[in-house]
């Protein structure tokens, strides 16, 4: 079955790719080779989550978003400020500044994301008494999602079945802003201002839904400056607004999930080489008395993402003190009530599928095989994963050579060697 | 075609303890086996090896797979397991407080493995343990 072409945010810019191995040995699903002098993402194995953009030297790689200019698609537009926003600007008096400042920026309305944070807190809370895998693993993340697809597909059903805080904001604010105003649900854009391209990708290629409510993704990094120019807390503007309580604008930070889910055995992790390290645990069975896992790809958590402005530990400060500041004003987390039918369309509608990117050939014996080659292979090759093939390490150019995309002299070691014995010259000890 | 390749485990090494389990589980996923089987021969090859990294000699496992099944046959040089019975109890354990101390030691090695496995078999002696797991692949 053909299957349309996923779309990824993470993109190589081919005239600053230097064909260099910093790419290949920092990505964590081994998603890039290089080849004929230029990196290349494979498409099934990107996860989108942006390692590949902090650690190139040559700015090669990029996240594609929408810029402000899309907003011109719609004739009303929603801005969806994620928590993490929030943490970009170190003297924020209250998140009204925020909210007051993109409505300046010329978006029609404002919805929090933070305010999806709580409805998804109060869904979670209620699913994790229905579900019963455990550990249960958050569903925020949309790189950690596809991770698992891609390497932990065996943890597929641990996956709390809750829409992330992005999707439920934006389908409660078009379907608000619709009743309120009398206005086609089509006309109204709902653009997530983000901190990371995969929340970009996921837009695009949704998780457990067929389509995303969201129409778009701003990154923090191109409206900071704008947004920063027209901070301001004059209440005119604001109205009779609601805000999001100090919880949801927590989820931010690490471990702001699981503080507002309020779960006593729960585990934090962020940054994406520590969550492959806790997956691996618990596919071996390592933390039986865990109930839920928050696993966010990038360190600090959202604050954190590739498209953010500040360094994420100013910013996970900067969310620390909103938090107190807006604690201490009472404004703590009241479970957001909703009925029935919306709690049921807060859950997932289409499954979560493996993606089976490690395995060698449909056809076992042939995977079997191919294994056998592949071991043969790698002892021949020298072991020192120096990356000059393309291929991160000496297991996955073993893997690449037999499944047809290099050839043994394609490693340099190999080819001295094999030089050497043609000309029958030794190497010279000195 | 049966594919079988064999791993050396170390005693007391809990640098390189888990190792040899994560390359079965890497082998396993390569050859496209089912999530579920995979799981299970997991978690079954990591309580084998880190049993025998606590408790033994040393020793290897060697994994085949092919006619149906997934086959891992563990074999240390001893001390052997002196009660049988009461190391497949939940909760009993043996291992010392080195190994305890980081994490180990909860007395589940023996039983996890048996409940994960389709087929499991055991035979000690001072000379040594030997364990024979089977985990059938669904048709």
């Amino acid at each position: 079955m053909a299957e349309k072409k996923y779309f990824h945010s993470v993109r190589l810019d081919k005239d600053k790719c230097k064909g260099c191995s910093n790419c290949i040995k920092g990505c964590p699903t081994e998603a890039i080779r290089v080849r004929d002098g230029k990196a290349k993402i494979i498409d099934e194995r990107c996860i989108d989550c942006g390692e590949c953009i902090r650690v190139c030297p040559h700015h090669a790689k990029v996240a594609v978003t929408d810029t402000l200019e899309d907003l011109k698609r719609f004739r009303y537009t929603i801005a969806l400020p994620a928590p993490s926003l929030y943490g970009q600007f170190r003297d924020l008096k209250a998140v009204q500044e925020i909210v007051y400042g993109l409505l300046d920026l010329g978006f029609t309305d404002v919805f929090e994301v933070a305010g999806g944070a709580d409805m998804a807190t109060t869904a979670i809370k209620r699913r994790i008494t229905e579900k019963k895998n455990r550990p249960l693993i958050s569903s925020a993340c949309p790189s950690i999602v596809r991770l698992i697809q891609v390497r932990f597909p065996e943890l597929i059903d641990n996956i709390v079945d809750v829409n992330s805080p992005m999707e439920i904001a934006a389908r409660t604010a078009k379907a608000n802003f619709s009743e309120k105003n009398g206005v086609d649900i089509g006309d109204i854009g709902a653009f997530f201002i983000t901190p990371c391209p995969a929340k970009m990708t996921v837009i695009k290629n949704p998780l457990g839904d067929e389509q995303s409510a969201v129409d778009g993704a701003i990154s923090i990094m191109e409206i900071y400056g704008a947004l920063m120019a027209h901070l301001h807390d004059d209440h005119k503007t604001g109205l009779d607004r609601k805000f999001a309580s100090a919880f949801g604008v927590g989820w931010a930070n690490t471990g702001g999930e699981g503080q507002a889910v309020g779960i006593d055995r729960f585990l934090a992790v962020d940054g994406i080489h520590n969550v492959i390290k806790v997956l691996e645990e618990i596919e071996n069975d390592k933390m039986p008395d865990l109930e839920y896992l928050e696993a966010l790809s990038c360190v600090g958590g959202c604050v954190g993402g590739p498209l953010t402005f500040e360094n994420c530990y100013v910013a996970r400060n900067n969310i620390q003190r909103l938090f107190k500041k807006m604690n201490d004003n009472n404004m703590t987390i009241k479970d957001v009530s909703f009925n029935e039918e919306e709690y049921q369309k807060m859950l997932f509608d289409a499954p979560i599928r493996p993606i089976k990117v490690a395995q060698l050939s449909e056809d076992i014996n042939t995977a079997m095989a191919m294994m056998q080659e592949m071991e043969a292979i790698e002892k021949r090759l020298p072991g020192l994963d120096c990356g000059a093939c393309g291929s991160p390490t000496c297991k996955s150019m073993a893997e690449d050579i037999v499944r047809g995309f290099a050839t043994e002299v394609d490693c340099i070691y190999v080819l001295r060697d094999r030089l050497k014995a043609l000309t029958g010259t030794h190497p010279k000890k000195d | 075609m049966i594919f079988t390749e064999t791993y050396t485990v170390v005693p007391r090494d809990y640098v390189i303890a888990g190792d040899a389990s994560r390359k079965i589980k890497q082998i396993l996923k390569k050859i496209g086996l089912d999530a579920d089987v995979v799981r299970k021969a997991s978690i079954a090859a990591y309580e084998a090896e880190i049993n025998m990294v606590i408790h033994s000699y040393g020793g290897t496992i060697t994994l085949e797979v092919g006619e149906g099944r997934i086959r891992m046959v563990c074999v240390d040089t001893g001390p052997g397991i002196e009660d049988i019975d009461k190391a497949m109890q939940e909760g009993y354990s043996t291992a010392d407080e080195e190994a305890q101390a980081i994490g180990f030691g909860a007395g589940m090695g023996l039983p996890n493995i048996k409940f994960n496995s389709d087929e499991f078999n055991i035979t000690s002696s001072k000379a040594g343990t030997t364990l024979e797991i089977i985990i059938n692949l669904p048709d």
